[in-house]
């Protein structure tokens, strides 16, 4: 060995604990640190766009404008989908793959440790651009979070172009995320950990870092082709040059369909692990799990237009994406189903996680079907822009993503601080959040059946009370959530001790290391236990 | 090292710079074309683009000399050295998405919008927007004549742009033929064949910038001249910012061949800059054929 070697301290510092002081979050490589950063600041961002979502609510309490402008109305609905979408959903699940996937495949870090690191730090200085916006000169986006041109680039505020640059960092971070968990996955797995021993949500992780590398960089494309035109003079997305503005739905929904299932894969994968744990029998059809991720990951691509069937598409599309977007039912299907087929004949307890997830089986579901009635494109002629989309991806989302995000929070608390949950203060939780959310949302198929649009901030008569019933909910899970914030301060903080096997039934490598985890897992590549050799 | 045992590198102060030094650049540009296009002067925009991007020079300098110090000190086991692999490959990938997203534009408006405009097809109906409009490609005549006044002429594939293809093909051959010379150790050979594609790379990029100055002050062929200078622009730019960032990588890399820090066993570095370099070329193949010559 070279005599840098001494210089260097490698070996040394793999023993050491954390570093003291702020210096220790600024400039970490350990994913538990990252991990946890991810979370917070998705749960800083959660809170935020879910104050948004109140305003827009409270607005709609009643028909006739009340509390807000329509202009502001309007960039209340953007930035709560942006914030939501980029800052809630993607960080969190980022940060669960952060903390579990080196515990599950017996790796000591991540592949790529410091770039980890830059991957966090790029999101808060790239919300915090696109927050600031609200407070610029012609306020901030107002375009809705799809941001179709022309509204996004000849009838946009000035702050659009801050909006494009901080989507350019938000796609750089991710990028460079899922670059690290793939090479993680691929790399870094203990000897005897094959391929098909993985645990279900580095499964998913997995193929979601795939779709992130493949379309993120079309985002980047549709942004960058907006700043040209905006400031550049070109004409991808204006007719008078011979471009299209139908052009940029099409590019923007190539990434945004895939972003759609970037948003829920790796909450299959939660689910995954949790329901065997908690049914104590194995995953039923594991082959036929990682089968169907790939096939949902693959039809993604295919499917994007199906958001654009009012748009004027030829007939020959309408068919094609019709017909391909219901395909993508079948492998959706084999998963709710193994699920139900898991939990039959299990010995089932029902702690806080195991609700989430019961609730995620169930609520996606209906979340799927009214997808598949979106789907049909002579219905979606009059289900397009109303409020039936918005109460459709609102169940895949929030009691879908969001709420399988807190059942693996829940599910791995124990892990992280040592200490299990207050499980009353936590059914507490589930019960208000799982009533809350079917208040809001449900009745909004209703009022968009009928015809109700999106993004107005007044409305007919007709539809005045289930507004009132969706509003008075959202206020009951909004401020449920709440509960969530006490339940994790208060597990970090103390509770009953927490055993290496938290939870009775659960099974894999993160569950042989004590809990709390030490802030180096493994130095040397683990034995595999028994129940994956 | 033994591969028994793994390699965590400790704190790193060059991810949070990087972060503040990405957010000047970002929030610097933005604040610059806001300006520009509100017709006041460049500014405070300006200095924030050019403070971050100094900014992010030095980081790189810094973050790369890291690692390059870790591996030189025999940090790096085979599997750190497959995570770069991995790494980099992946990066690419990102990267033809990237351009992927412009090729897709080009041939939608080619196929479906432009034809549409013109009257043909399931959706020609968008003809009524303007009666007097007739479909062509390479489009001279964009719609609205008046906004974005369509070029004289556009480029010849089968002058700069065929001499740019051999070039740029020519520079992977010479670059297959330094790895080739690197694996048998022969670095003076490496010297030599690097050398070559660098000049080969600089060459290919002297000739477009000249062919974008006759573009703008022969041709009439600027990004307000319709879709067809917007999507040859976005192209070909996008490539010859991949092949400046190329070029200035193998800069480096023959700079670290010449400090002896390759070998045949070691070079992942060599490896990664020579895998871009490909890519580089095979984009430009498709430009070749997509934006040129059919």
């Amino acid at each position: 060995m070279s005599t840098l070697d001494t210089t260097l301290h490698a070996d040394e510092h793999a023993h050491h604990g954390p570093a003291k002081g702020l210096g220790r979050w600024l400039f970490t490589t350990n994913h538990k640190d990252i991990g946890s950063m991810y979370l917070w600041f998705s749960l800083l961002m959660f809170f935020i766009g879910g104050c948004m979502a109140l305003m827009i609510r409270a607005e709609l309490f009643q028909p006739g404008l009340q509390l807000v402008e329509p202009g502001f109305f309007n960039q209340m609905t953007t930035m709560h989908g942006l914030i939501m979408v980029f800052g809630a959903v993607m960080p969190a699940f980022v940060g669960l793959a952060n903390w579990m996937v080196p515990m599950m495949i017996g790796a000591p870090d991540m592949a790529l440790p410091r770039m980890n690191n830059w991957s966090f730090w790029i999101l808060p200085f790239a919300f915090a651009m696109l927050i600031s916006t609200l407070f610029m000169d012609g306020g901030a986006p107002n375009f809705g979070w799809t941001f179709y041109a022309p509204l996004s680039t000849t009838y946009a505020p000035p702050s659009v172009t801050y909006f494009i640059f901080a989507v350019h960092m938000m796609g750089i971070s991710s990028i460079m995320g899922a670059i690290n968990i793939i090479a993680t996955i691929l790399n870094m797995r203990a000897p005897g950990m094959t391929m098909m021993k993985l645990p279900l949500f580095c499964w998913t992780w997995l193929i979601t870092a795939f779709l992130l590398i493949a379309v993120m960089p079309v985002l980047a494309g549709v942004v960058t082709m907006m700043l040209m035109d905006i400031h550049f003079g070109t004409s991808f997305f204006d007719a008078g040059g011979g471009g299209d503005p139908v052009l940029f739905q099409h590019v923007f929904w190539f990434f945004g369909h895939p972003e759609v299932y970037i948003m829920i894969l790796p909450a299959f994968g939660i689910i995954s692990q949790i329901i065997p744990t908690f049914a104590r029998k194995r995953l039923f059809g594991y082959a036929s799990m990682v089968y169907a991720t790939a096939s949902i990951a693959i039809l993604s691509f295919l499917v994007w237009a199906h958001h654009m069937f009012t748009v004027g598409l030829p007939l020959v599309g309408e068919l094609f994406f019709m017909f391909a977007t219901m395909l993508i039912a079948v492998p959706t299907g084999v998963k709710v189903f193994n699920w139900v087929a898991t939990m039959f004949r299990g010995s089932m307890t029902f702690e806080t996680p195991m609700l989430f997830a019961i609730a995620f089986v169930v609520l996606f579901t209906i979340g799927g079907f009214s997808g598949l009635m979106l789907a049909i494109a002579p219905v979606d002629f009059q289900y397009h822009d109303t409020y039936f989309v918005v109460a459709h991806f609102h169940y895949v989302l929030v009691p879908g993503a969001v709420f399988a995000i807190m059942a693996g929070v829940y599910y791995w608390l124990p892990k992280w601080t040592g200490h299990m949950l207050n499980e009353r203060m936590g059914k507490l939780h589930f019960w208000v959040s799982f009533i809350g959310v079917n208040i809001t949302f449900f009745p909004m198929h209703f009022i968009g059946l009928a015809g109700m649009p999106r993004r107005i901030p007044d409305y007919a008569l007709q539809f005045a009370d289930f507004n009132m019933v969706a509003s008075i909910g959202a206020f009951i899970f909004g401020l449920s959530q709440l509960i969530f914030l006490w339940n994790v301060i208060a597990c970090v903080r103390g509770g009953q001790k927490a055993e290496a096997r938290a939870w009775e039934g659960a099974e894999g490598l993160e569950w042989e290391v004590p809990s709390p985890a030490p802030y180096h897992t493994f130095a040397t590549p683990p034995r595999l236990p028994e129940s994956l050799q | 090292m033994s591969s028994s045992t793994y390699y965590v590198p400790e704190q790193s102060r060059w991810p949070i710079l990087a972060s503040i030094a990405l957010f000047l650049l970002a929030y610097g540009a933005g604040t610059l074309m806001n300006a520009l296009s509100a017709e006041q002067g460049g500014g405070v925009g300006l200095v924030l683009l050019l403070a971050g991007a100094l900014m992010m020079g030095l980081i790189m300098i810094g973050w790369f000399g890291n690692v390059i110090h870790e591996s030189r000190g025999g940090l790096y086991s085979e599997q750190m050295d497959r995570s770069f692999r991995w790494g980099m490959s992946w990066f690419i990938f990102s990267e033809i998405m990237f351009f992927a997203a412009f090729f897709g534009a080009l041939f939608y408006v080619r196929v479906l919008a432009v034809p549409w405009l013109g009257g043909e097809g399931d959706k020609g109906v968008s003809q009524m927007l303007w009666p007097e409009f007739t479909a062509q490609w390479p489009l001279f005549n964009p719609p609205d004549a008046e906004r974005f006044p369509g070029p004289a002429a556009v480029i010849s594939p089968w002058h700069i742009p065929l001499l740019n293809t051999c070039l740029l093909v020519t520079s992977s051959f010479t670059l297959t033929l330094a790895h080739k010379a690197l694996l048998k150790d022969e670095l003076m050979q490496v010297r030599r064949w690097m050398f070559l594609t660098i000049v080969l790379g600089l060459i290919f990029l002297g000739f477009q910038i000249y062919e974008y100055m006759e573009a703008y002050q022969e041709l009439g062929l600027t990004l307000q001249a319709g879709i067809y200078g917007a999507t040859f622009f976005i192209l070909t730019g996008f490539h010859g910012l991949h092949v400046t960032l190329g070029t200035l990588m193998l800069i480096i890399i023959l700079g670290r061949v010449v400090l002896g820090h390759f070998d045949s066993r070691q070079h992942f570095g060599f490896e990664a800059v020579a895998w871009y370099w490909h890519f580089v070329d095979v984009v430009w193949i498709g430009l070749f054929l997509f934006v040129y010559v059919i």
